[in-house]
């Protein structure tokens, strides 16, 4: 914990917070907010973190696979194989057909996920504390507390959604599930409107819940952080500090959990998602 | 939330990784373990053939002893037999030598017998002469007794 929360009152506390939850920003961005303002506006913090973690999952992958051994599978090799043998059973479970893109789609998805709500479980304030030293103010470690990459992957596989609908339906196929489903082709301006918020949902859904639950996530551990700070007088320190390391340690914990369902849920209804736009328009 | 060029370089960021997750980790994974299934499965068929190719060789193996024995059964009959019939046979040759031998000195005997009892024959006269001589202290006239001493003899 810094010493400038230490000298807390209400409005430091929410400097430090909203301190925590700020990119940074580079390009066309508000100079006093620092929130992305136009277009041009990219979170340098958000990509370079994103990609160094493909980065790494490219990698160990080709590491990996410069060493496979069908015989005797070493330790990290069982465990690859497990996660894969996991992705491609909840692909054979949940997708109809057969579509080469969904399994590695969904292991991407999967892999890269987890890999970005894992910098949550870093301590807050370690990452950033060093981005100072180097000179950056701002630092937001967890590319999936920020919208545009939850957003970004939620668009892609829409676009996905959109493809293979049309592709497997075809265009008249796919327009004719707007018109007709789901109350028939005596409600047509009915079916429209619920067919075209059932569609938007789903992108809108897998991203919002991803931030959603990160953000939540990274908040209570900005919260759990600041226990200590509030208390730097005296004797309440000696209470104060282990209830916040008991307080974090179970969030922790906790988060590990919450990091791998959303990895999971992401995955999953993307499989899903992706197989309902492979099956044939039936006919009410 | 704005539309900014950092969605789009997350978007980019996106498709680039599934392009490398499938190219470096999914497709060598999933054709290695498509691989093991195969030789796995192609290793249990194999065992499972050489299981009933073994339970065949035994299922032969026990029909050959069986036969065999059969055989060596029938042999040590047939042996058996011919060692009986060589014993009997043994036992015939056996007793008609013994007859042989036997009729062959049955009649050495009866010969023997009838050599002696003619040689007997040729002294019992001269000897009864010569007793009767002793007993009457003179001599007897050999010729003229002829009749009755060769009635003698062949009474012997």
């Amino acid at each position: 914990m810094s010493s400038e929360s230490a000298q807390s009152s209400g409005g430091s506390t929410v400097e430090y917070i909203q301190h925590h939850l700020t990119n940074l920003c580079v390009g066309n961005c508000d100079p006093v907010t620092h929130k992305a303002a136009g277009f041009w506006a990219l979170h340098v913090d958000t990509v370079f973190f994103s990609c160094l973690l493909a980065a790494l999952i490219v990698f160990v992958a080709q590491r990996l696979g410069a060493s496979l051994q069908a015989d005797k599978p070493g330790g990290f090799q069982n465990f690859i194989e497990t996660i894969i043998d996991f992705v491609s059973t909840q692909v054979r479970d949940s997708f109809p057909g057969h579509n080469p893109i969904i399994a590695p789609l969904a292991l991407t998805i999967f892999l890269w996920v987890w890999l970005m709500n894992f910098m949550d479980l870093i301590p807050v304030d370690l990452l950033p504390l060093i981005g100072s030293m180097f000179g950056i103010d701002y630092l937001k470690v967890v590319p999936t507390t920020d919208l545009s990459t939850t957003m970004a992957m939620s668009l892609t596989v829409f676009g996905l959604i959109l493809y293979y609908n049309i592709k497997v339906k075809g265009a008249v196929g796919y327009m004719k599930m707007f018109l007709f489903h789901p109350f028939g082709k005596f409600f047509v301006p009915v079916n429209v409107v619920m067919t075209a918020i059932e569609e938007l949902a789903k992108p809108l859904s897998l991203g919002l819940r991803l931030f959603g639950n990160m953000f939540a996530g990274e908040l209570v551990f900005l919260l759990i952080a600041l226990i200590g700070g509030s208390a730097a007088i005296g004797a309440g320190l000696l209470l104060i500090v282990p209830l916040q390391i008991v307080l974090d340690l179970a969030w922790l914990i906790f988060h590990i959990l919450v990091i791998t369902l959303q990895a999971f849920i992401f995955m999953v209804l993307t499989i899903v998602y992706l197989g309902m736009a492979h099956t044939e328009a039936d006919d009410h | 939330m704005n539309i900014t060029v950092t969605l789009f370089a997350q978007v980019a960021a996106f498709i680039a990784l599934i392009y490398f997750v499938n190219k470096v980790l999914w497709t060598p994974m999933s054709t290695m373990l498509a691989d093991r299934q195969k030789r796995i499965a192609d290793g249990l068929a194999a065992a499972e053939k050489g299981k009933k190719d073994q339970e065949l060789a035994e299922k032969n193996a026990k029909q050959q002893i069986a036969e065999a024995k059969k055989q060596a059964a029938e042999i040590v009959s047939q042996a058996q037999k011919r060692s009986n019939d060589i014993v009997e046979e043994a036992k015939d040759i056996a007793r008609v030598e013994a007859d042989r031998i036997v009729t062959a000195a049955n009649a050495e005997i009866e010969q023997e017998i009838n050599r002696a009892k003619e040689s007997l024959r040729k002294e019992v006269s001269s000897i009864a002469v010569a007793g009767a001589s002793k007993v009457l202290k003179k001599e007897v006239d050999a010729k003229a007794h002829a009749d009755l001493l060769n009635d003698l003899a062949a009474q012997i």
